[in-house]
């Protein structure tokens, strides 16, 4: 006890102190600049240089971009409506809008079926992204890769439909045994499936795809933004539960099944998912079946999405490791089996903690979806690039088109992250 | 309590007999031997580092015995998963950090494995939950998450979350050695409580009031073996051992 202040330590309180309320909080907006803009010297400096900077910056580029000429058909022309004035040329966003978009042989009168596939996606998303909608939702999700497939490539709807019966049919054994046995469920229902698959497909009448409702066409006919956001979206939904599957698996008490996880996870990470691209593109066809010619489109989606697979796992790994050995013990002593504990009480807490680290792959992923443009897939940047530029018309618009995709790339990345963060203010539970 | 209450059977609920441990080279149980009657409390004792979680949690199979068997409620444990899982649902176990589920409420901490493991339809687990929340007096709290109670909340409704799964033995791990002085009396309240209903008990505690008043053994642990048994009153007013008197005296003697 110290006795500094007083002669007596001795003291009892009497009585209590009323309750005030804290001092003035005044607002407002001078309030507000005087504190966070102007409050010592220094301070007020380094405003005036911020400011100074953003006026540097925005002097010459936003009469740049208001003087922008929207409406023209080659750069000559936009360089005569400017007269020598600086300005943009928008109009080869305008000029070029479709091809931006789909790409530049996608059939023009056939624009409106992956528009719809984009605007169905938001629904089929919806229900996994916000789970506080109806979780009836989530049949449009389960049906919205097919239907997605039918309306941008086409042909038959006799393919689609067999591929979703192959899916039913698998679950449907996956059920029927996993309650005995796990592996006999799991690779019970994939044998089920491709036993669907290759039967149907065996009946499926020659020339269906011409007959069909919608035209078919082609992968190599897809390109710009569409074949960014399909690469994307089909890649991120696949890598998350495989990256899942690969974190788990190497945690697994089975060697044979860790070291299989750990040697796939090392081998992708440690290659560039350039070279990855390159041995899809020329090499990929010699592990497949000599007369089958597997797509190109969907050799890139195999090589992005173990790319990245990768990736998440050791995100998730991490997440793992962050959860105290209590919890699983907790879940152990409940009586809780393996893939219930996984799935009710580990996972959901690694996940939770991993969301960074998912999204910031995510992103990645997406974006490093245009270096598919290096092996000849027009992709957007691909577009820009290949027949934009080199056309007569356009040659020289590199500001405004780069431009264009940076925003488009940056629109979507910025959503993902938003949404990230509210997902995970959403799923705090430690401190309300 | 009333004497009758407290009546052991003769049934007999967990049966150890020769169990030896190892971790890596280290032995850490030696030559257990242990029976356990159905509704005998039993505590367990000894210094740090002793074995006495090690124990406890070989009954639940959290740890792997190298030698010897266990049997609990005539179900063998073996390296058999069904066993196990048997086993584990139909004993439960309070830990010394809780280990409550922090992503979900007090009522689906409680709820969850009744309904994935028993197969209980979820409004007939809420009801159960609620009625083990009412008995550790905390059916208010039945909406919050675990981070948002207080310790001896959260130990209260890990016992209630075992209780859930009806078990037929409880396992008590250091249940209050993570809590403040005036959380301990109210989450030993409630393990007396179930001691008066006659559950079969094996508790780990340095609590010794606790033991002098539910006990109907003591066990003295030290250095992988049991050292010393016997009744609360003999074991604290007579022990035979130098190692319990030793122990005695260091926890009791200030
Ligand atoms: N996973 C493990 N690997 C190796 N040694 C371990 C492991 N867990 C415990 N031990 C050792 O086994 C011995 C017994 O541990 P145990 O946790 O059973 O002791 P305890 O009696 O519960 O001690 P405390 O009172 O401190 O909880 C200790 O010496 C400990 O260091
Ligand atoms: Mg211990």
């Amino acid at each position: 006890m110290s006795d500094l202040h007083a002669n007596s330590v001795a003291f009892v309180r009497t009585e209590t102190i009323p309750e005030s309320p804290p001092p003035g909080v005044a607002s407002g907006p001078i309030k507000w600049m005087r504190e966070n803009l102007f409050a010592t010297p220094a301070n007020t400096l380094l405003t005036l240089v911020a400011i100074y900077m953003i006026y540097l910056i925005l002097a010459p580029t936003m009469p740049w971009i208001l003087n922008g000429v929207w409406n023209a058909n080659s750069l000559s022309e936009c360089r005569e409506i400017l007269n020598g004035k600086s300005g943009a040329c928008f109009a080869v966003l305008s000029e070029r809008w479709p091809q931006l978009l789909f790409g530049f042989k996608y059939p023009a009168e056939y624009y409106w079926r992956p528009t719809l596939a984009f605007v169905l996606l938001f629904a089929a998303v919806a229900p996994v992204l916000f789970f506080d909608l109806p979780r009836k939702l989530l049949v449009m999700t389960a049906l919205y890769p097919f239907i997605a497939f039918w309306l941008i490539w086409g042909g038959t709807i006799l393919v689609p439909i067999l591929a979703l019966v192959g899916c039913g049919v698998g679950y449907a054994v996956y059920q029927r045994f996993v309650a005995s046995n796990f592996a006999a469920g799991f690779f019970g229902g994939i044998a089920a499936a491709f036993i669907v698959w290759s039967l149907g497909g065996a009946m499926i009448p020659e020339g269906a795809s011409e007959a069909a409702m919608l035209q078919p066409v082609p992968s190599r006919d897809l390109g710009g933004f569409m074949l960014n956001m399909m690469l994307g979206v089909t890649c991120v939904s696949l890598s998350i539960p495989i990256g899942i599957a690969l974190a788990l698996g190497r945690q697994s008490s089975m060697p044979i099944i860790k070291w299989i996880c750990v040697v796939f996870i090392e081998f992708i990470r440690g290659v560039p998912l350039i070279t990855l691209l390159f041995v899809a593109s020329v090499m990929l066809s010699y592990f497949f079946p000599p007369d089958s010619s597997v797509d190109l489109f969907l050799r890139v989606v195999i090589m992005i999405t173990m790319f990245s697979a990768a990736y998440i796992a050791e995100v998730i790994r991490g997440g793992l490791a962050a959860l105290p050995k209590g919890q699983y013990e907790a879940a152990d002593s409940l009586g809780l089996d393996y893939a219930q504990a996984m799935r009710l009480i580990i996972l959901p807490q690694a996940l939770k903690i991993s969301i960074p680290g998912i999204v910031n792959v995510a992103v990645g992923l997406f974006k490093d979806t245009t270096l598919v443009s290096v092996i000849s897939m027009f992709d957007l940047v691909g577009m820009i690039r290949g027949p934009i530029l080199a056309s007569t018309e356009w040659n020289g618009v590199y500001w405004e088109l780069l431009g264009f995709a940076a925003l488009l790339f940056f629109v979507v990345c910025y959503g993902i992250s938003q949404y990230s963060q509210w997902l995970e203010r959403r799923l705090a539970t430690d401190h309300r | 309590m009333s004497e009758a209450q407290m009546k052991v059977s003769d049934e007999i609920a967990i049966t150890i007999e020769n169990m030896n441990k190892w971790y890596g080279t280290f032995h850490v149980l030696r030559d257990i031997n242990l029976t356990v009657n159905r509704g005998e409390r039993i505590v367990i004792c000894g210094p740090s580092g002793s074995g006495k979680s090690t124990l406890i949690r070989c009954i639940n199979a959290l740890e792997e015995h190298q030698q010897g068997s266990i049997e609990v409620d005539g179900t063998l444990l073996s390296s058999d998963l069904k066993n196990i899982d048997k086993i584990r649902s139909e004993v439960g176990m309070c830990f010394q950090h809780f280990n409550l589920f922090p992503h979900l409420t007090i009522l689906e901490n409680c709820t969850l494995a009744p309904i994935w493991v028993r197969k209980t339809p979820k409004k007939e687990a809420e009801e159960i939950a609620m009625h083990f929340l009412e008995k550790v007096k905390i059916p208010d709290q039945a909406g919050k998450y675990p981070g948002q109670l207080s310790g001896g909340q959260q130990q209260r409704v890990a016992i209630a979350r075992s209780l859930c799964m009806k078990p037929r033995i409880m396992l008590f791990d250091e249940p209050t050695s993570a809590l403040d002085p005036e959380m301990i009396k109210e989450v030993l309240d409630t393990m007396i409580e179930l001691a008066e209903e006659g559950m079969t008990m094996l508790c780990v505690t340095h609590e010794m009031g606790f033991a002098r008043q539910v006990a109907n053994r003591v066990i003295f642990m030290d250095q992988g073996q049991i050292v010393e048994q016997n009744e609360p009153e003999a074991f604290f007013n007579n022990p035979q051992s130098e190692r319990t008197q030793l122990f005695l005296s260091q926890i009791l003697g200030h």
